[in-house]
């Protein structure tokens, strides 16, 4: 049929293909530096996947998502020191403590809106920033070095760079897939009614604060997985990694990948990273260009990439 | 006098000094905001550009003052462009388009000072003048040029209120940005009007940012932490209003001073002093953003709301 | 089934409201006429919750809903439409409905199964469409459909949410003669079986429809009665409808 082979369903498809197959050619070939790339460009893509649920679908412009990378990523690192490297008492663990500082910050930021939400929402992640900073036992500014990936009673070896990456490209495919259900179900048609016309929400009879914080919670507890995997692929976790500049990364790969568009964060994740990546070869000042990049971006590409390819169909 | 009570003293003019200087650079924010709707992101970029450009006109001319001057020139110029080029196509639309374009304002900025100025940030040396100390009460001194920060950054808040509430210009600061018809009727030029104004906001945080490099230098991503300071210190203001930004400033600036000065003391006196040196440094930092919070529940809209948001 | 009492509110220096009162008994259709700015809108956001008043209260079937957020006045029954189309412009014509629908069928905490395929859901949509005659375009994007299809949405959208009363802001704005026309059939029928409050500037609709007709003019009531009481009183015809039937008919 022919709206299934549209440019964007195979562009998604190439991508996919790529991504299964790239163990194979990494092993062939003994360049591990590839798959590095890559396991890192899917776990973000992972947090950019979680994020669009909140602000692609949702409409709501969280400036402060790095912040659950990094609390994810604290709760397995300071858990390592004490000396629980347990993957199943991790894992959970970061995720509950991203879901109660997801609520805890929700219930506040999600109170007002627009403008105000952005800014709010960028003032918490840094305070957690700072918190992060001073926490000297563990690392403070310098970062927690994690001597032991967490372990999975055999299960998996994250050490091992190949299991590690199709774990997190695994993972990154059921969020996608997760995230498809959500949107379509009951609980997405609110979240995107809230996006379209939240006064028109409340006018049919929609309390629409409560939907919106559990949207805000799933979102922040999918972000502390890809934290999770993020300090196991670094066997680092430093106040860094949720610095607000790099929520502003997890916005421009929404952004860039097509915003509200399911496969929207894989393909801008795949396109930031490898963008600077390529421009950083070229040049150490590769920032110049892609600041005013985005700004022509926003003006001119409205849709990103996926409103590019879907305008190639309509043709 | 008891040493208590002149580390208390100091501190609260340092607190002074710090919120009027977070006043500077949140007037800027929300002149911009509140006239043109516009949240710009990259307003730190140029606190960071006030500060180099006064290092290098200063050491060109070897004038503190007229490097001072030069800067805040330059600043204004280069905001007035930044907004002809780059910030009036943004006008009108979503804020997420109004978050990316700016932060894509600063990468670009960051970037443009390695290149021109390098990665090492500036020294920007006091002249003999403002090096002393004055003798603030009997046998208590304070830095000379923290008092002229002081005293500067007042004179400013000065002119802004009688621009503010004595000029057509501010009578339409005060309406906000919904009265765009009133624009029309006052016969202004609108788009000079956005362009001047986005200059004078860049100019303020220039100068806030010049005030500074003398104490913590001019260095690359200077303009980024403070900026969010100075968004705490609007929310909690009210956006749009600069009344609201000049109390919540002050007492923003009051409150992160003498917070970070006394809570590790207040933490010593109830706990042990190992968790009070592991909770103090955390703690301290978070007291402003807890501020904020609190501000949140009980009024989301700040304390001077401008009415029509 | 609607009482306001003493509603005022104060913008600034503006007297939006001033001390409105006004009585909807179950099952009529009340029309609220005046010129612009004589504080329609302002009453229609304090009945709808978006605005709350200084002073007064309104009771709606018996329950006090002066300080009631908006989305629990729609729960109790009182639905709206809007002067200005607001809708769900990217959803299609059925989704928009369906949305309605959904907001009284129960919490939406339903996260897995998609909300299209729920026929309890479906099922009401389509009928609410039916009933303002937008079946057919059901699957078209919102944002396609003409201006008179959008005001025959909103009617969809307030009847969707199985409503006791309906507050209509000008839901006839904007509209050719033919539109208007079916516009009104479609209110007289909606007459019997709903009680409406009806905020419109087209004078043969309101007479023709209305069975009270309140009058305001700069946030006062001024007059209040049937067709025939208003027509003939002095005060309105003085300070509206001389006005009025001149635009009306120049």
């Amino acid at each position: 049929m022919n709206a299934v082979f549209t440019a964007r369903n195979l562009v998604i498809g190439a991508l996919l293909v790529f991504l299964a197959l790239l163990p194979i050619y990494v092993v062939a070939t003994g360049q591990f530096f590839p798959l590095t790339l890559f396991t890192r460009i899917v776990i973000l893509a992972l947090a950019a996947t979680s994020l669009n649920l909140i602000l692609g679908y949702g409409g709501m412009v969280s400036f402060g998502h790095a912040a659950y990378l990094g609390v994810g990523g604290y709760v397995v690192g300071i858990l390592a020191k004490e000396g629980i490297t347990s993957g199943f008492a991790q894992w959970p663990l970061a995720l509950a403590v991203c879901a109660l500082f997801a609520l805890v910050v929700g219930a506040l930021c999600l109170r007002t809106r627009g403008v105000y939400f952005i800014m709010i929402t960028l003032a918490f992640a840094q305070m957690i920033y700072y918190v992060a900073v001073g926490l000297d036992r563990y690392g403070g500014d310098d970062g927690l070095t994690i001597y032991r990936r967490s372990q999975f009673a055999g299960l998996i070896d994250l050490s091992g760079k190949v299991q590690f990456y199709y774990l997190c490209l695994a993972l990154l495919l059921a969020a996608i897939w997760i995230v498809s259900r959500l949107v379509n179900s009951r609980f997405g048609m609110v979240i995107r009614g809230s996006r379209s016309n939240d006064r028109r929400m409340r006018a049919i009879g929609f309390p629409i604060f409560r939907y919106r914080l559990a949207g805000f919670v799933i979102a922040g507890m999918m972000c502390g997985l890809a934290g999770a995997l993020l300090a196991n692929h670094t066997d680092f976790i430093s106040p860094a990694v949720m610095h607000w500049t790099r929520s502003g990364d997890l916005i421009v790969m929404i952004v860039l990948g097509g915003v509200g568009s399911l496969f929207g964060p894989l393909i801008g994740a795949v396109t930031l990273l490898m963008l600077e990546e390529g421009l950083s070869r070229v040049t150490e000042y590769w920032q110049i260009i892609v600041g005013p990049l985005l700004l022509f971006i926003v003006v001119y590409a409205h849709g990103g990439i996926d409103g590019i390819l879907a305008s190639l169909h309509r043709g | 006098m008891r040493d208590e009570v002149i580390l208390l003293i100091e501190q609260c003019l340092n607190g002074l000094q710090f919120g009027l200087l977070l006043f500077l650079l949140a007037a800027g924010l929300t002149l911009v905001f509140g006239i043109m709707d516009l949240v710009n992101l990259a307003h730190g970029s140029f606190y960071m550009l006030g500060a180099y450009f006064a290092a290098t006109f200063a050491a060109l001319t070897e004038s503190f003052v007229l490097g001072a001057v030069l800067a805040l020139v330059a600043t204004f110029v280069v905001g007035m462009a930044v907004e002809l080029i780059a910030v009036r196509k943004l006008y009108g639309r979503d804020h997420l388009d109004h978050v990316l374009g700016t932060f894509g304002l600063i990468l670009f900025f960051n970037e443009l000072v390695r290149l021109v100025w390098g990665p090492a940030g500036m020294n920007l040396p006091l002249p003999p003048f403002l090096s002393t100390s004055i003798e603030i009460l009997p046998d208590v001194y304070y830095p000379t040029y923290r008092i002229a920060i002081i005293v500067v950054a007042l004179a400013v808040a000065l002119l802004l209120y009688i621009v503010v509430m004595r000029t057509r210009v501010g009578m339409l600061i005060r309406a906000g940005a919904s009265n765009r018809e009133m624009v029309g009727a006052l016969g202004i030029n609108i788009r000079l009007l956005y362009t001047l104004v986005f200059g004078v906001g860049a100019a303020l945080a220039g100068l806030a940012g010049l005030i500074q490099a003398p104490i913590l230098t001019a260095q690359i991503g200077m303009g980024e932490n403070i900026l969010i300071v100075a968004l705490v210190v609007i929310i909690i203001g009210g956006i749009g209003s600069i009344r609201g930004a000049f109390i919540a400033a002050i007492f923003v600036g009051l409150v992160d001073t003498i917070g970070r000065a006394f809570l590790p003391e207040v933490f010593r006196m109830v706990m042990t002093p190992a968790a009070a040196s592991a909770l103090a440094p955390a703690l301290s930092s978070m007291l402003i953003y807890l501020l904020m919070a609190v501000v949140l529940v009980l009024r989301p809209q700040g304390l001077f709301p401008v009415d029509g948001k | 089934m609607l009482q306001i009492r003493d509603l005022t509110k104060r913008f600034g220096g503006v007297l939006a409201s001033d001390g409105i009162s006004l009585e909807v008994p179950v099952g009529e259709l009340h029309a609220i006429i005046g010129p612009n700015g004589a504080g329609k809108s302002t009453l229609i956001g304090q009945l709808a919750g978006e605005i709350s008043p200084e002073k007064g209260q309104i009771f709606f079937n018996g329950c006090d809903i002066t300080r009631l957020p908006t989305h629990r006045r729609s729960a109790l029954g009182l639905a709206r439409s809007f002067q200005i189309t607001s809708l769900f412009l990217d959803f299609t014509v059925l989704d928009n409905v369906a949305l309605a629908v959904q907001a009284h069928a129960g919490h939406s905490f339903r996260f897995w199964q998609p909300a299209r395929k729920e026929a309890k859901l479906r099922g009401p949509a389509r009928a609410a469409l039916a009933r303002v005659g937008l079946e057919s375009r059901a699957d078209v994007i919102c944002a396609n459909l003409s201006h008179g299809e959008h005001r025959q949405l909103e009617i969809a959208m307030a009847l969707a949410t199985a409503p006791c009363m309906l507050v209509l802001d000008e839901p006839m704005a904007g509209m050719g003669p033919d539109e208007s026309a079916r516009m009104i059939a479609l209110l007289g029928e909606l007459k019997g079986e709903q009680t409406i409050l009806l905020i419109e500037h087209d004078m043969d609709a309101v007479f023709r429809l209305a069975d009270r007709i309140t009058v305001m003019v700069d946030g006062r009531v001024i007059a209040c009665g049937t067709p025939d009481v208003i027509r003939a009183d002095a005060e309105v015809r003085q300070a509206y409808l001389g006005v009025h039937k001149a635009r009306h008919h120049g």
